[in-house]
């Protein structure tokens, strides 16, 4: 032994610790999908998750040069539900794309609140 | 009165005559030294490093009477005198306590259940595998530990650092190898603090571009109700699976429930707030005060006295194998991502995988950073967040197994 370990019950040979591992790593995995079962069972019983909307991105892929995203339509922009995901749409006032990400993302951490959670409508430079 | 004689008497009883005594404790202030300049200066996870590193430099400066490693060095729960350490122990020594009885993970996993949403998981359970999958490096850097000659007990407690999960490192480490809990817990915190230079490297060698652009679909909502039972399903479900686990999935579960059950408000803002804050000081200050440079130990082959202390050929190899052991989990939850890339026809971004090994939420941030670089408009950090989650899971369970199979081969 190289270290402080007295031989004995502690030494496991390499063929022992492939076999370990395997079983283990399997352990892991069978664990976790049963737990997918279950939570398929438990979205069954309460009506868990009925809808699956199409991704629509908080801000449109950037446009060439300093031109101000093009708004993507949304149904539910200003009302009251609540924003899923990257739900929503957002106007931009003669400010460009990162800098509108960036201030949402302040936005959410001084409010400590996840930013799936906030709705913004649009965003203009004041001068 | 002998002025003369006060003098050397001060002299003799200060630490500035046995500084360089054991050098290794000298060179351990250095390195306290180095690792506050990293957590001030260069903000790598200030929060757990700094305590870390502040324990260390307490820890090595001779004669400050704050922690005893003597006291528990090589010693399990049941050889450890209680007394002696109340009677003569520092503060440090005390509080350490807190460690060795695995209060403090506990508490911790309490704290991060709080602050678990588990929402992006529920919405897309299959996520769940990839949490399963970056368990990979737990097993590589155990075989790899076994070859390098580490006992069963050694070779676990390493092979966890692959989790990427600190408490549940000091949770299996504090029953199978207490010995070890210096160096695992440094290196699990440390390059979990160095996942953002880590992962991408291995991240875009395993990828392809035209994956890494994969734009994901919205994830479904998730309503209340849900993520109420949830929690207490997993507690039943793990705690029968694996009893061993229970106190770290009981006590992250309850956390949780605090937090989406909406009737304990006070209790969840105490516990991801106050509880976690207060607990993580403590924890990172005896942490990193068990890494003492010098203790003198035993050889148990041949009997001659040696140094059992942070600076060992064992430290430098477990610091290695750490690295590997998140190296292999990062792979192992990235190639099991292309597989669902492949399965669903392009649907899942591989990328995603890498967020399986724990590490909440910075291992989902690279995903998202990673994604991002490659295509602006790809916001993958909610996607990456469900396997994220997963991987807490993922590594209590690993850990559970850990311990049970210590249990059967004598280890405890």
């Amino acid at each position: 032994m190289l270290f402080l370990t007295a031989a004995s019950p502690f030494d496991v040979s390499i063929p022992d610790a492939f076999l370990l591992s395997l079983v283990g790593f399997s352990v892991v995995f069978l664990a976790l999908m049963a737990l997918i079962g279950v939570i398929k069972l438990i979205n069954a019983v309460t009506g868990g998750n009925k809808q699956n909307q199409p991704q629509a991105p908080v801000l449109a892929a950037p446009a060439a040069g300093n031109a101000p995203a093009a708004p993507v339509p949304v149904a539910g922009k200003g009302s009251m539900v609540p924003a899923v995901g990257s739900e929503g749409d957002i106007d931009l006032y003669t400010v460009e794309d990162q800098t509108a990400a960036l201030l949402m993302a302040i936005v959410a951490d001084d409010l400590k609140a996840p930013l799936n959670t906030l709705r913004f409508i649009s965003i203009r430079e004041v001068k | 009165m002998n002025i003369g004689e006060i003098i050397r008497t001060l002299w003799n009883t200060s630490g500035f005559n046995q500084i360089f005594t054991h050098w290794e404790n000298a060179v351990m202030i250095v390195i306290a030294c180095v690792l506050l300049y990293l957590a001030i200066v260069r903000g790598f996870e200030p929060l757990l490093l700094m305590g870390i590193a502040f324990g260390m430099l307490l820890a090595n400066l001779p004669m400050s009477g704050m922690m005893h490693m003597e006291f528990f060095s090589g010693k399990s729960l049941s050889e450890i005198s209680f007394s002696q350490i109340l009677h003569e122990g520092g503060i440090l020594d005390v509080l350490y306590l807190g460690v060795k009885l695995n209060l403090y993970p506990c508490l911790i996993f309490m704290g991060i259940g709080a602050m678990t949403d588990f929402g992006p998981m529920l919405a897309r359970p299959s996520s769940m595998i990839l949490g399963a999958a970056a368990q990979l490096g737990v097993y590589c850097a155990f075989i790899l530990a076994i070859v390098f000659g580490f006992g069963g007990h050694e070779a676990a407690s390493i092979g966890i650092i692959g989790g990427a999960d600190g408490p549940t490192a000091i949770f299996l480490t504090s029953f199978l190898a207490p010995h070890l809990l210096g160096p695992i817990a440094v290196a699990a915190y440390s390059y979990m603090a160095l996942i953002p230079l880590i992962q991408p490297p291995i991240m875009k060698a395993l990828t392809t571009k035209k994956e890494r652009e994969t734009v994901m679909t919205q994830a479904k909502p998730v309503n209340k109700t849900t993520k109420i039972i949830f929690p207490i399903a997993v507690t039943v479900f793990c705690v029968l699976l694996l009893p061993d686990v229970a106190p770290l999935i009981g006590c992250f579960m309850l956390g949780n429930l605090f937090r989406e059950s909406g009737v304990v408000d006070r209790l969840s803002d105490t516990a991801q707030n106050n509880l976690l804050n207060i607990v993580t000081i403590f924890l990172s200050v005896t942490v990193g005060a068990t890494s003492v440079g010098y203790i003198a130990g035993t050889d148990k082959a041949t009997g001659e006295v040696i140094n059992v202390g942070f600076l060992s050929t064992s430290t430098i190899l477990i610091i290695l194998l750490g690295l590997l052991a998140f190296s292999f989990s990062t792979a192992g939850g990235v190639i099991f991502g292309k597989l669902m890339y492949a399965v669903t026809g392009g649907k899942v971004n591989p990328l995603i995988g890498s967020a399986g090994v724990s590490a909440v939420p910075m291992a989902a941030r690279v995903s998202q950073n990673v994604g991002a670089k490659y295509n602006p408009s790809n916001y993958l950090l909610m996607h990456a967040m469900g396997p994220n989650v997963a991987g807490v899971i993922g590594s209590a369970v690993a850990a559970g197994f850990l311990l049970s199979v210590g249990r059967v081969l004598g280890w405890i």
